[in-house]
């Protein structure tokens, strides 16, 4: 077997341990019930309490894998990102695509669509709409350089979300402190058929982008040097574009706005384990998985009383290394 | 203005024109290379001779007839022209974060897979060209790492991993100093006589191109002036003309080959843009 398939067969056995235990702690951990009984309910299998089997299967099981496939689809959303546009400090929640899924998702919530396929639909043509302007700015003539990339970033993301305030702010809707919460980057809502939806719609984008793992690292290379390597460079960077603006803008419409997740794991992968993307898509697929997991129980255990959203936890990582990031980048 | 070598044309270009932001860079250009040739393309700034690589290249479109090995380029796919050309661009970078040998393999990718999973052939071919072009002993260093004649060996033993038929190069010698210079032109007669490769460059050095070279074309404002052996190109008033400055031309004494001297104090203006 090559080496590189070995490569990437470690690595994600690796990586897959570790996104199965963070699993576990999470369907382990919470408010309700003491970590004694629910590790005596999994060694013994007996069903002593109803109520706790019923939480730890139709609440938790759901929340750690929606948390899962949410950090996986942030992380590599990120991944592609700084690949394609060639900056560090690249994102969907940064570049403001994150946010132009939610106004589509408010939107379509307001107008009382169903979550699939209505607001998943809405999410994915706003966050098509951010993408087209960011990519506008950055490949015009003008040229946008990386600065002037997250400048116009921080612009589009402060529209977002005056945007989605403006909206909330009209609509007087009653439903309006759940979609604060949501637009925080909430976990607490789905069921198990919500998430399958999701899975469904964002496992096929994750194969599609491991298969163009190898043009990701060409792309790095430059544009026309790719082209001159015989890649339909275009086609290429649209498939990537439109497959990460659908899986994001799907997640949104599920658990809102987690920022910085595309920041922290890629970068730490990288640092992990070199530039190759044929290694770093899965490693950023399972890795992401178990970080946002990890962020979840946070969000769970650290409040006295009820939960805080998840969004607030990914920030309070991402936030400080973007900054750590951009100062580095400078030098 | 007849080719050196009628027999085999692997590139010709018949009324090629090429235009950008609605102004005309190529103007109707018409050529030929052959196979073996060490081609050269001189002339001012602004001649359009990088436009003309990066159309040869595949980068770029161009109206007009082009074929490549009696093929219309429009025949060709971009993997198909991949594995018959192979471009070395003017402006290279070193912030990529491969390592020497990841990089030279990329340039299989052309003959490779989607996941670009590399063969025990193409890591041979890898460790060949890179013996080739000396940096072999750099295998695992990083890009960033590297002096400025060791990266533009890198990215030359990159293209060669392409196993092209046809070599474009702009400007290689570039930013090099004189003993790098002479390494890479050594290199590159190196690669046409022991590869039968046909090499297609820019230089700005009207020197080094009448000694390596064996076919010059002569551009000026996206137009051929003169093209065909050093001796018949580079002679004092197509220079002049071109130019627009006063140069000395001689024989050079190293060989049959002239030798271009600029003269200070007799720049001409009128004939500049």
């Amino acid at each position: 077997m090559p080496e590189l398939l070995k490569r990437i067969c470690m690595v994600s056995v690796c990586l897959l341990i570790l996104l199965v235990f963070a699993g576990l702690l999470g369907i382990s951990l919470g408010s309700s019930q003491r970590m004694q009984s629910v590790l005596q309910y999994f060694f013994t299998g007996k069903e002593e309490n109803a109520m706790l089997a019923d939480i730890l299967w139709r609440i938790r099981l759901p929340r750690v894998l929606l948390a899962a496939l949410a950090g996986a689809v942030l992380s590599l959303g990120g991944l592609v990102f700084q690949a394609l546009l060639r900056n560090p400090l690249a994102e969907p929640y940064i570049l403001g695509i994150s946010g132009g899924s939610a106004i589509g998702a408010i939107i379509a919530i307001l107008m009382g669509l169903a979550r699939f396929p209505g607001v998943c639909l809405c999410a994915f043509a706003g966050s098509l709409c951010i993408l087209l302007l960011v990519l506008l700015m950055s490949s015009g003539k003008s040229g946008l350089k990386k600065d002037s990339l997250l400048l116009s970033g921080v612009m589009i993301n402060a529209f977002c979300s005056s945007v989605i305030t403006f909206l909330l702010s009209v609509s007087q809707d009653t439903r309006i402190h759940n979609i604060l919460f949501w637009l925080m980057g909430d976990l607490s809502l789905p069921d198990m058929k919500q998430t399958g939806i999701l899975a469904l719609m964002v496992l096929p984008c994750f194969i599609v982008i491991f298969a163009l793992s190898h043009r990701m690292n060409i792309l790095l290379l430059g544009k026309e040097m790719a082209q001159t390597l015989g890649m339909n460079t275009r086609a290429v960077m649209l498939i990537l574009l439109v497959c990460t603006s659908l899986m994001v803008s799907a997640t949104v419409s599920y658990c809102g706005l987690l920022g910085f997740v595309g920041l922290v794991m890629p970068h730490l992968l990288r640092l992990l384990l070199g530039p190759d993307h044929r290694v770093l898509v899965p490693a950023c697929i399972l890795g992401g998985g178990a970080y946002m997991i990890f962020c979840d129980i946070l969000a769970r255990i650290l409040p006295e009383q009820g939960e805080m959203p998840t969004g607030v936890i990914t920030a309070l990582i991402g936030a400080p290394l973007f900054i750590f990031l951009l100062r580095r980048s400078k030098k | 203005m007849s080719p050196v070598n009628p027999l085999h044309p692997v590139i010709t270009a018949e009324n090629l024109v090429c235009e950008l932001d609605g102004k005309k860079i190529l103007d109707g250009l018409s050529f030929s290379v052959c196979q073996g040739d060490f081609f050269i393309l001189i002339g001012p700034n602004g001649s359009g001779k990088t436009t003309l690589m990066r159309v040869l290249s595949g980068i770029l479109k161009a109206e007009g007839d082009l074929r490549i090995q009696n093929r219309s380029r429009k025949d060709f796919s971009c993997g198909e022209l991949a594995r018959k050309i192979a471009f070395v661009p003017q402006q290279i970078s070193d912030d990529f974060p491969f390592t020497v040998r990841e990089t030279v393999l990329m340039g299989r990718s052309p003959r490779m897979g989607m996941l670009g999973i590399e063969s025990s052939r193409d890591k041979k071919t890898a460790e060949q060209v890179m013996e080739f072009t000396s940096v072999l002993h750099l295998a695992d260093r990083h890009l960033n790492r590297l002096s400025g004649g060791e990266l533009q060996r890198v990215f030359i033993a990159r293209a060669l991993c392409q196993e092209p038929e046809i070599l474009l190069l702009d400007e290689p010698t570039a930013f090099l100093d004189l003993a790098h210079q002479i390494q890479i032109m050594d290199l590159l007669e190196k690669l046409k006589k022991e590869k039968d490769l046909t090499v297609v460059m820019v230089s700005h050095d009207i020197n080094l191109a009448a000694m390596y070279g064996n076919c010059l074309m002569m551009m000026k404002q996206g137009r051929i002036v003169c093209m065909g052996a050093p001796g018949e190109v580079l002679v004092f008033s197509a220079l002049e003309k071109t130019y627009g400055c006063t140069l000395l031309v001689d024989q050079n004494p190293l060989g049959d080959f002239p030798r271009i001297v600029p003269v200070p104090g007799r720049f001409i203006k009128k004939n500049m843009r």
